[in-house]
């Protein structure tokens, strides 16, 4: 039992260390990089065009002017609804979401198969299973970033545009800053939970490979 | 004895495949003192990478215990187990095993890390130790850039970066022209000499041997036969009549 005391139990990596080796091998990854980013630019950029286009739109309908309410009524928007948000596009918004989160999932759980032997490796070198989950962590919370960002600014823009060209000249009189932050707001909390949250089983997985079984593994 | 590094006393080791019983290991005592050069010979399927999956602390027998440095590894959790392999223990493997995404500096320096050493300091260190194997001038480098040869001196640096005790090392020429395989022997031995560490290799390959103080024979699962150095030279050179280079 002395024995054990003597032996010093291994200390986990700083964050610092983990986020340099996570940047340096998606780098070099780029291209599986690429498609989990697009996974998140792509939905995020459709969660924020719906959010923003509501956003705007319940603006113009705040404004009450009459010639712009034909013009947002000519363009279908019932201008005596409570808000611009029907159950409709949150499902649509809702499946979005869902199928980014499981194009995540897909792409990260291909990358933990393509690593195996690596993961067994540096199993092999002293890394703890606490090492692996935290940079895979690393890895998706950066491409959720990354992606929700691209998205964001896609999606807000596009929403803008289309409105400002729709019913010129409205959308620069009633913009509505607060809603549209808070909007940006909660599509990159969205981005980040699923990038996130899409990556914790994949990476479950790769931290708890035994080292025996993953060097038996052909590559 | 003090000077025993690694002390196995009648491991076995069964796998369970659904109803049968397989015998990977079927009770393999081996004392290894520090600073010899052992060979472990025997065929695939004989056991050697059970046992050195075991040694490693990477596996656990099912019976008997392991000595490394005269501490009894079942007595550990995983953490220290870890702090063992990365401190303790270098390895090296067949197929290289480095990570294809590092350059050479960043897979050796990445072994550094774990032992708790800062991200540009594990990196100069790396420097140092690849700049002893021969390779300074490929550090940028990622492994598909260099040859078989560079890559195992590459992993061979990482195994070493951590300065260990023991070098576990899985047929390390198994995948090397001769020519290659011959300067990673020397390599280990000038490792072995200058550095006083305990070099422990699974192999076929004769070069290899000769250079080796123990030679270990197992077959089945059990030791078959245990040679020293002066035995050796006598019985090597009949071994399927392979002439000893």
């Amino acid at each position: 039992m002395t024995q054990r005391a003597r032996v010093p139990r291994q200390q986990p990596l700083s964050w610092r260390v983990i986020v340099r080796v996570s940047l340096a091998g998606m780098q070099r990854r780029l291209m599986r990089s690429i498609v989990t980013v697009s996974c998140v630019v792509l939905a995020l950029a459709f969660l924020s065009y719906m959010l923003v286009l509501a956003d705007v739109t319940e603006a113009l309908v705040a404004l009450n002017d009459a010639a712009l309410n034909v013009a947002l009524q000519d363009h279908g928007v019932d201008i005596y609804a409570e808000t611009q948000t029907d159950p409709m596009t949150v499902l649509l918004i809702g499946l979005a979401l869902l199928t980014c989160t499981v194009g995540i999932a897909n792409s990260m759980l291909m990358s933990v198969t393509e690593r195996v032997r690596e993961i067994g490796t540096l199993k092999c070198l002293g890394a703890r299973d606490r090492f692996i989950l935290r940079s895979y962590l690393v890895e998706s919370s950066l491409q959720g970033l990354c992606g929700a960002v691209v998205g964001i600014l896609l999606g807000c823009l596009i929403a803008v545009v289309i409105s400002a060209i729709t019913y010129p000249g409205y959308v620069a009189r009633a913009f509505p800053f607060l809603p549209v932050m808070r909007s940006i707001g909660l599509s990159l909390v969205c981005g980040m939970v699923i990038a996130i949250g899409a990556s914790l089983w994949p990476a479950r997985v790769a931290a708890h490979k035994r080292p025996v079984e993953a060097l038996r593994v052909e590559e | 004895m003090a000077d025993e590094i690694i002390a196995i006393r009648g491991v076995t080791k069964t796998y369970r495949m659904g109803e049968q019983e397989i015998h990977a290991l079927r009770g393999i005592d081996l004392t290894i003192r520090q600073g010899e050069y052992v060979s472990i010979m025997g065929p695939s399927g004989s056991g050697k990478s059970t046992l050195f999956n075991i040694i490693g602390g990477l596996d656990a027998p099912t019976a008997g215990e392991v000595y490394v440095e005269g501490c009894r590894l079942a007595d550990l959790d995983s953490d220290q187990l870890a702090w063992v392999r990365c401190h303790k223990i270098g390895f090296i493997f067949q197929t290289f095993n480095l990570v294809r995404t590092m350059t050479a500096r960043e897979n050796v320096a990445i072994a550094r890390m774990f032992a708790g050493i800062g991200y540009d300091q594990a990196c100069v260190e790396a420097e140092g130790v690849l700049e002893r194997v021969g390779l300074g001038h490929r550090l940028h480098h990622l492994p598909s850039q260099v040859s078989g040869g560079q890559q195992q001196r590459i992993a061979i640096a990482r195994a070493l970066v951590n300065k260990p005790l023991i070098i576990l090392a899985d047929e390390p020429t198994g995948n090397l022209d001769l020519r290659t395989g011959q300067d990673i022997i020397d390599l280990l031995n000038e490792m072995k000499r200058s550095l006083g560490i305990t070099v422990i290799t699974a192999t076929h390959d004769m070069k290899m041997i000769s250079a080796s103080d123990m030679l270990v024979r197992i077959r089945s699962g059990a030791i078959e036969e245990r040679l020293n150095k002066e035995e050796m030279d006598v019985s090597i050179g009949t071994i399927d009549g392979e002439t000893v280079a």
